[in-house]
């Protein structure tokens, strides 16, 4: 008894919410946290159009599975980031990481 | 109906710990909310009849990446008990973009699905038989490994994986001299 706009809205308000997060935090992990939100949204999106569209067919499901697997290779790679940047520059404040500006 | 209030309810859970993440200050506390923004988008895909996909959220989502960050705050926790803002200076103009966004996408979407759909098809979720839902994750596994179906991007996959799994270990391995100053 759901019509899709609802799944549809949810995922665009927390796509929305992960936007801001992404553009305003100024700790590098808020950030990363941010896009998870992002993600999350997505993938919101790719089931619900798997379950109106195409509930016998397989593609949905497979694409929401390698969002999430490309998600993970993301937060580990982004966080070994962070951990690097924190052991040389002491900061994990994005503004701060300003070698490349000037 | 029923349906409707679990929709309301885990809607309300994933998007009212969303913003906590985006604006609580402790960055701690926003992991946890993090946390249980996964848990509310898991529900949502159990509501979406895609089980195995809502336990495969839990596992990956807040079992494994939640706790990476977790770990990846506490060993920066230093930088985290400041009293400084959480934002940086183009907080009003992120505000601004992203309800912009929003409004686009609302407009789009009313535009394309209607909220109260005259459309039969778009009410409700179309009715399959149940055994084609239960059989879904068994037809996914298949497509993974069939050579007609998804065989090459599962294989890539399991390259990303384990390249993410080498690279971010050399990324995060201290460099020469500097264990000394650790």
């Amino acid at each position: 008894m759901i019509p899709l706009s609802w799944f549809l809205l949810l995922s665009a308000a927390l796509f929305c919410i992960g936007l801001y997060g992404v553009l305003a935090r100024r700790n590098a992990i808020a950030i990363l946290m941010g896009v998870e939100l992002m993600l999350n949204a997505v993938n919101i999106n790719l089931i619900a159009f798997w379950r109106y569209f195409t509930p016998d067919r397989s593609v949905g499901l497979v694409w929401a599975t390698f969002v999430l697997t490309v998600a993970a290779a993301e937060a580990a790679v982004g966080l070994a980031l962070v951990i690097s940047v924190y052991r040389s520059r002491d900061s994990v404040i994005a503004e701060e990481l300003d070698t490349l500006k000037n | 109906m029923s349906q409707q209030i679990i929709f309301f309810l885990l809607a309300a859970i994933t998007l009212t710990s969303a913003i906590v993440v985006v604006t609580m200050r402790n960055l701690f506390h926003a992991a946890l909310a993090l946390m249980v923004s996964f848990l509310g988008v898991a529900g949502i895909y159990i509501l979406l009849e895609a089980p195995f996909l809502g336990m495969a959220q839990l596992l990956v989502y807040i079992g494994a990446i939640s706790m990476l960050i977790i770990f990846a705050i506490m060993m920066t926790r230093r930088l985290m008990q400041t009293n400084e803002t959480p934002f940086n200076s183009q907080v009003i103009g992120s505000l601004i973009g992203s309800l912009l966004v929003l409004a686009i996408l609302v407009l789009v979407i009313g535009r394309l699905y209607p909220l109260a759909p005259a459309d039969a098809v778009l009410q409700t979720a179309p009715q399959v038989d149940p055994a084609v839902l239960q059989s879904s994750v068994a037809r996914m596994g298949r497509s993974f490994v069939s050579a007609e179906a998804y065989v090459l991007p599962f294989e890539l996959a399991s390259v990303l994986l384990l390249a993410a799994l080498v690279g971010s270990i050399i990324i995060a391995w201290p460099r020469r001299g500097e264990e000394d100053n650790q």
